[in-house]
């Protein structure tokens, strides 16, 4: 323990890099399962981004509530919605987390204070500050967190938010997971300030940007935002520069990348190796404490879509449920 | 104990009894309090009609006045609502949908469903609608059937005292989203209204008159140029049949079923544009259910399909009028 110079214990260290590990296996599985064709609909990989998710969710509990992304895989596992029924519910299967009703792009688990994936760029961030809201006349201490991309940033949905949760004051924190690209189209291209510390600021509230690929950074910067929020401190904004291993959805020939950007940022700029290579070196945990972790991961996944490919598939009289008004 | 107040007092009962009750209801809005962080006095407005007004002195900070931002506000409101409250948003005029419908549409609506029956958002959404002041195209819509088209809404539509109260009331405690719509036109209505509170269930239309010569059916408004029509038809001795569907969705098709298979002839009344609409929708319902009853073909009394004029003198010829209705009476008994 005297070697850990890290704020987070050695089960929390490990906590994080079992939430990493996890996503990331998740999605090169998905990646794989995908190419089969078995995996039906749109899906968006989170690979390459997990040091957002993971450091912030590390700062919350679970009645904290946090509205996702289109890609939303890797805030669910962080936030603790639980692997099989997410698995299911990328294969349609009435056994998935939203009964098949949802897929890829809508997963979202209440009970773990998850909102929900969104389809609808940017529109997660009146919902969160909604909880934020809620979190006030609750006087319970929650805070509500909005996710969104680069892109979503020049939605009017996020820019309203901001200004709402200033003038509101609400426990709300808006974190800019900028991997540079709107589908295709590049952030610098698209959003004309530098850094969203100037949107920040723009809108009264404190913005930081962090290097979304260090865990440790991300952590640290969301941990402060988080207890000033449920202290009464009001919203603030963390921006997250960072990568996508993938394209924007599976399927995407990603032409609009730099020649060998790919692999330069799967060598260079690794979350995950990087956050090993940063309690290893430090001696905070060893490998052989990883090397169990992975081996349990491995068989979850696996576990997960064995028992997702074979679960029973929704039928005709399940499109009628959860429906209150029928005609 | 029933007095008479007016639909305005009506609806600001209601949220104040629904406030007294549980604590979870909150309200806001675009100036619901009005004057909040203004030099004049607190409570300036109370809402764009004054329905709110005497409200913030009760309950504070449960009244937010909101930026003028209805795609923030309506989207928290139905955050909040996924998180344990009970909000009621006020979208001012109706027509102000298109700024904000996303959160209303793909979010509220979707959520029950999409999530597998884990997400409740019991959130109303207030808002006002119709044409008569001579509000011009982008204040006077009644956009309701584009609320009806939608599965996982809910739409009520009240056209006295007494089912505004009522409606409201089983709206806020409803777990579902609720567009509650407010014809403008309507607020200083008066009727005797209950001081207790009290409840009217979705999808039980209310028969205003009784008949066997023809159906009448409409909402709102309308449903007051409907019973004029009925009161002078009778002088004839043509007797109408006036139902007031009081909600859009779910809607009480039932009565409408059973009056037309009794007098086989039937009139739509709608203030809304023609094509899609609820007159539309409730024409093809009974064409398909009660073929065999109908004695004529169906009458739609609606608005023309154009956008709502501004002159007062076109605005008079856009709302479908009494004469209007009176005669597509005719003309279905003159078949």
């Amino acid at each position: 323990m005297s070697n850990n110079p890290f704020p987070l214990n050695r089960d929390e260290l490990l906590r994080a890099y079992r939430i990493m590990k996890t996503i990331r296996e998740f999605e090169e599985r998905v990646h794989v399962e995908f190419a089969t064709g078995d995996l039906p609909g749109f899906v968006h990989l989170y690979a390459g981004e997990e040091a957002s998710g993971a450091g912030i969710m590390m700062n919350l509990r679970q009645d904290d509530h946090i509205s996702s992304t289109h890609r939303g895989h890797g805030h669910c596992i962080a936030k603790g919605v639980e692997v099989k029924g997410m698995v299911a519910e990328l294969y349609g299967r009435s056994t998935g987390t939203c009964h098949g009703k949802g897929g890829s792009m809508h997963i979202a688990d209440l009970d773990m204070g998850m909102m929900g994936a969104n389809g609808i760029l940017g529109a997660g961030a009146p919902l969160a500050c909604g909880a934020a809201l809620a979190s006030k006349y609750k006087n319970d201490g929650t805070v509500g967190i909005s996710f969104l991309g680069d892109g979503a940033s020049n939605a009017g949905n996020f820019l309203e938010s901001l200004n709402l949760a200033a003038v509101w004051d609400l426990p709300a924190i808006f974190v800019v997971e900028n991997n540079g690209y709107a589908q295709s189209t590049s952030r610098d291209y698209a959003v004309a300030v530098d850094s969203y510390v100037d949107r920040a600021v723009g809108f009264g509230m404190p913005g930081v940007t962090v290097d979304g690929t260090d865990f440790f950074a991300v952590h640290e910067a969301a941990g402060e935002m988080i207890s000033r929020a449920r202290e009464g401190g009001g919203p603030s904004l963390l921006e997250c520069n960072m990568i996508r291993f993938y394209g924007h959805f599976e399927g995407d020939a990603q032409t609009y990348r730099g020649q060998g950007e790919v692999d330069e940022i799967r060598k260079n700029r690794d979350c995950l190796k990087k956050f090993i290579q940063q309690v290893t070196q430090t001696k905070a945990l060893k490998q052989s404490d990883l090397d169990g972790i992975d081996q349990e991961i491995s068989v979850l996944i696996n576990q997960a879509f064995d028992e997702a490919q074979k679960a029973p598939r929704p039928t005709e009289a399940d499109l009628l449920t959860d429906v209150y008004i029928s005609y | 104990m029933a007095r008479e107040i007016t639909i305005k007092e009506a609806i600001r009962e209601a949220l104040d009894q629904e406030m007294q009750r549980d604590p979870t209801v909150i309200l806001m809005g675009e100036d619901i309090v009005g004057g909040t962080g203004s030099p004049g006095e607190d409570d300036a407005w109370g809402g764009a009609m004054g329905v709110y007004k005497g409200l913030f002195g009760k309950y504070g900070n449960r009244l937010l006045d909101t930026p003028l931002s209805e795609s923030a506000f309506i989207g928290a409101a139905i955050g909040a609502a996924t998180c344990g409250m009970r909000p009621v948003a006020e979208l001012m005029f109706i027509d102000f949908l298109g700024v904000c419908f996303d959160q209303i549409y793909n979010q509220a609506a979707k959520f029950r469903y999409m999530f597998g029956g884990k997400a409740e958002t019991p959130v109303v959404i207030r808002t006002m609608y119709g044409a008569g002041i001579s509000a011009a195209s982008q204040h006077s819509q009644t956009l309701t059937p584009i609320f009806t088209h939608i599965p996982g809404l809910k739409v009520v539509c009240p056209s006295t005292p007494y089912d505004a109260k009522g409606l409201m009331i089983q709206s806020i405690r409803d777990n579902d989203p609720v567009i509650f719509c407010e014809h403008k036109n309507t607020y200083d209505l008066v009727g005797d209204v209950p001081e207790e509170s009290y409840t009217i269930p979705f999808a039980e239309a209310n028969i205003l008159r009784e008949g066997d010569d023809v159906t009448i059916v409409t909402y709102g408004l309308m449903v007051h140029r409907a019973v004029e029509a009925a009161k002078q038809l009778a002088k004839d001795g043509i007797e109408c049949e006036v139902i007031d569907l009081r909600t859009l969705s779910p809607i009480d098709m039932e009565t409408v079923i059973e009056s037309v298979e009794n007098t086989g002839k039937l009139v739509v009344v709608d203030e809304a544009n023609p094509r899609c609409s609820i007159a539309s929708d409730i024409s093809a319902t009974v064409a398909q259910q009660a073929f065999k009853a109908l004695k004529a073909p169906i009458e739609m009394v609606t608005s023309p399909h154009t956008p709502v004029p501004f002159s007062p003198d076109l605005e008079k010829f856009y709302i479908p009028s009494t004469e209007k209705i009176i005669a597509s009476v005719q003309k279905t008994l003159s078949y």
